[in-house]
């Protein structure tokens, strides 16, 4: 911001005040302008017009105090500075109250003046560069790390704009690994809560009473071991939003409390008889059979209705396949810049092979297969010797639907590694919940 | 070579008056006729403020010497602006005339020892800032050039009695 940007007004029903202080300001380099009456001003006052202002106080018509409070109303960015030759410091209280930036008495120091524009410019800045700031943090994560041209995707894409912006409870759903913590993030930060954080707690990854004292917090004392006071993940969230994944593996007692909290907006922390009052948005994401677990009575049916206001469902990655070079190709740009290598190009040979996996573990698993390729490819391109695994290609021909693709690929593995479930959901680059829960899904036994 | 006024109103310092009209010459490349003006000081002074009007003092040069090139006048009243406490000196934006207070400029303003070396330098930085601006300079953000604002005398101290090179750029356009 040169001097020239700023668009100073002088508002003083003196004549000789508006003279002196538009003459001083000229030199300065600013554009300035007077009105000898506050009318004057409201005239034509739209937001950004003006950058400060210089408002005598006591003025015929209208005060400087009442115009202060109109101009705040139009404008609120608008820097008002109040001149008084009434060093009364009532008045100049009540400005500074009523949001004035400042306030100088008559005569003014130059000295004080001088700083008292630079001071306000600066805030001025501050405040530009703050809104810039935040204009490139919401570009930033936009859709960061959402990447897909697919019309499945774009159709994901869309839901996430129309929802975003209200606060309504969403429901993601999709299988591991497609992205529905990337997905959840992207609907937070469009959001008017994205100045709040985000706080996700892996339901799947705590037995009941540890998920417990990770959602409400605990007192001092409240158990063996609990030393201090902890908040939870719920009261974390406040403002903001909270993202429960895995939410299908929440314990029939934990539904409960979890309901609770949602109907009334408040709990007490483990051990503690104070309520605390909350205020967040929810977001869930499962990739489980809700309504299975409903009807064999696990989940219950009012949590189901209150999580699942607006669904979302993520397609794994065989069913968008158009995707898979171009996100292939993020990951490789990526891991480029962290790796501090060249970009290489995948071989067709290599992008045949990625083009026809089943991808169980979805972008996750391709995001590991690209990562280790990065590591051990050489330039100029990606051999696929360089994935991480050798497979058959699907046959789209094949009898065996997807889900029997998958099942017996994670037999296989389970097998491979003497059903040690640690190694097998490693080398299928899913977590072990994950694994769990396919080994449930497809009734898997060890032989 | 341009002619300008150097207008002595109550300047006592007439051992620098040297100093001052090489600066002209050198600056401005203007030749200064010396002027020490018959006028009736009261209707410019402010008995509630003990100081003289800079602005009202401007435009009785104009009145009374449009003839020169440049009017510079010299004072060492204190000079002020209704709305400010003081000023160190004005001038006609893109002008002709300019005044410059010697008052505040003084060390022993300060209640420091006189020390006449200090105090001929804030001089021809002031008559420079003042001059620069009858010539359309603004306010410059480079510190060290004579156009870099001054509202107390340490800042004018810091900087220098040459013109950087973008003011000296549109100075040489004259």
């Amino acid at each position: 911001m040169n001097n020239s940007d700023v668009k100073i007004l002088i508002v003083d029903d003196e004549q000789i005040v508006r003279e002196s202080l538009t003459h001083w300001f000229e030199e300065d380099g600013y554009q300035v302008s007077s009105a000898a009456d506050a009318f004057d001003v409201l005239k034509d006052l739209h937001p950004g017009k003006y950058d400060i202002m210089l408002v005598d106080i006591k003025m015929p018509k209208m005060s400087g105090l009442e115009l202060l409070e109109k101009v705040k109303e139009i404008d609120p960015d608008c820097i008002v500075i109040i001149i008084t030759a009434y060093a009364s410091v009532p008045s100049a209280v009540q400005a500074l109250k009523n949001g004035a930036f400042d306030y100088v008495t008559k005569p003014i120091d130059p000295d004080e003046l001088s700083h008292l524009i630079k001071n306000a410019i600066k805030q001025k800045k501050l405040k530009e560069e703050n809104v810039a700031l935040k204009a490139s943090i919401d570009e930033m994560f936009s859709f960061e790390g959402l990447i897909g041209e697919s019309p499945e995707m774009k159709k994901v894409f869309e839901l996430i704009k129309i929802v975003a912006p209200q606060d309504t409870t969403v429901m993601i759903r999709g299988e591991s690994g497609t992205g529905k913590e990337l997905i959840a993030r992207a609907i937070h930060m469009n959001s008017p809560r994205r100045y709040y954080p985000i706080i996700p707690v892996n339901c799947g990854a705590f037995t009941e009473t540890l998920l417990e004292s990770e959602l409400f917090g605990h007192e001092k004392g409240a158990f063996t071991g609990a030393q201090y006071r902890r908040k939870g993940k719920i009261e974390m969230a406040n403002g903001g939003t909270l993202f429960l994944d895995e939410v299908g593996s929440v314990s029939q007692k934990m539904q409960v409390e979890l309901l609770r909290v949602l109907e009334t907006k408040q709990f007490t922390r483990v051990g503690g008889t104070e309520i605390v009052k909350v205020d967040f948005r929810l977001i869930s994401a499962t990739n489980e059979n809700l309504e299975r677990l409903v009807e064999e009575g696990k989940f219950r049916e009012d949590l189901y209705y209150r999580l699942n206001v607006f669904t979302i469902y993520v397609p794994p990655l065989r069913e968008r396949r158009s995707d898979i070079p171009v996100l292939a190709n993020y990951f490789v740009q990526k891991f480029a810049r962290q790796m501090n290598k060249p970009i290489l190009k995948i071989s067709d040979e290599a992008m045949e092979i990625l083009l026809n996996h089943s991808w169980p573990g979805n972008v996750r698993e391709l995001e590991n297969a690209i990562e280790r390729a990065m590591v051990v490819g050489k330039p100029p391109e990606i051999k696929p010797s360089d994935l991480p695994f050798h497979l058959e290609k699907v046959n789209s021909f094949e009898s065996d639907s997807l889900e029997e693709v998958e099942k017996k690929h994670i037999q296989r593995v389970l097998s491979k590694y003497d059903w040690n479930i640690s190694k097998a959901a490693q080398a299928l680059n899913i977590d072990r919940v994950t694994l769990y829960n396919k080994i449930k899904k497809y009734g898997l036994q060890k032989n | 070579m341009d002619q300008a006024a150097l207008i002595l109103l109550n300047f006592n310092a007439v051992s620098l008056y040297d100093k001052i009209t090489n600066n002209l010459k050198q600056h401005f490349n203007l030749n200064s006729r010396t002027i020490i003006p018959d006028i009736d000081l009261r209707k410019f002074y402010s008995e509630e403020r003990d100081q003289y009007y800079s602005t009202k003092l401007i435009e009785y040069a104009l009145l009374n010497y449009s003839e020169f090139k440049k009017i510079l006048m010299i004072t060492d009243f204190d000079l002020y602006v209704p709305v400010l406490t003081f000023v160190f000196g004005e001038a006609q934006l893109n002008g002709k005339a300019a005044i410059v207070s010697a008052h505040r400029l003084y060390p022993e303003f300060y209640g420091l020892p006189p020390n006449d070396e200090l105090f001929i330098s804030r001089l021809i930085k002031e008559i420079n800032h003042e001059l620069g601006h009858t010539y359309g300079l603004r306010h410059c953000f480079n510190f060290e050039c004579v156009m870099h604002s001054s509202s107390n005398v340490d800042e004018i101290d810091i900087k220098s009695e040459n013109f950087c090179n973008k003011c000296l750029e549109k100075l040489n356009l004259f």
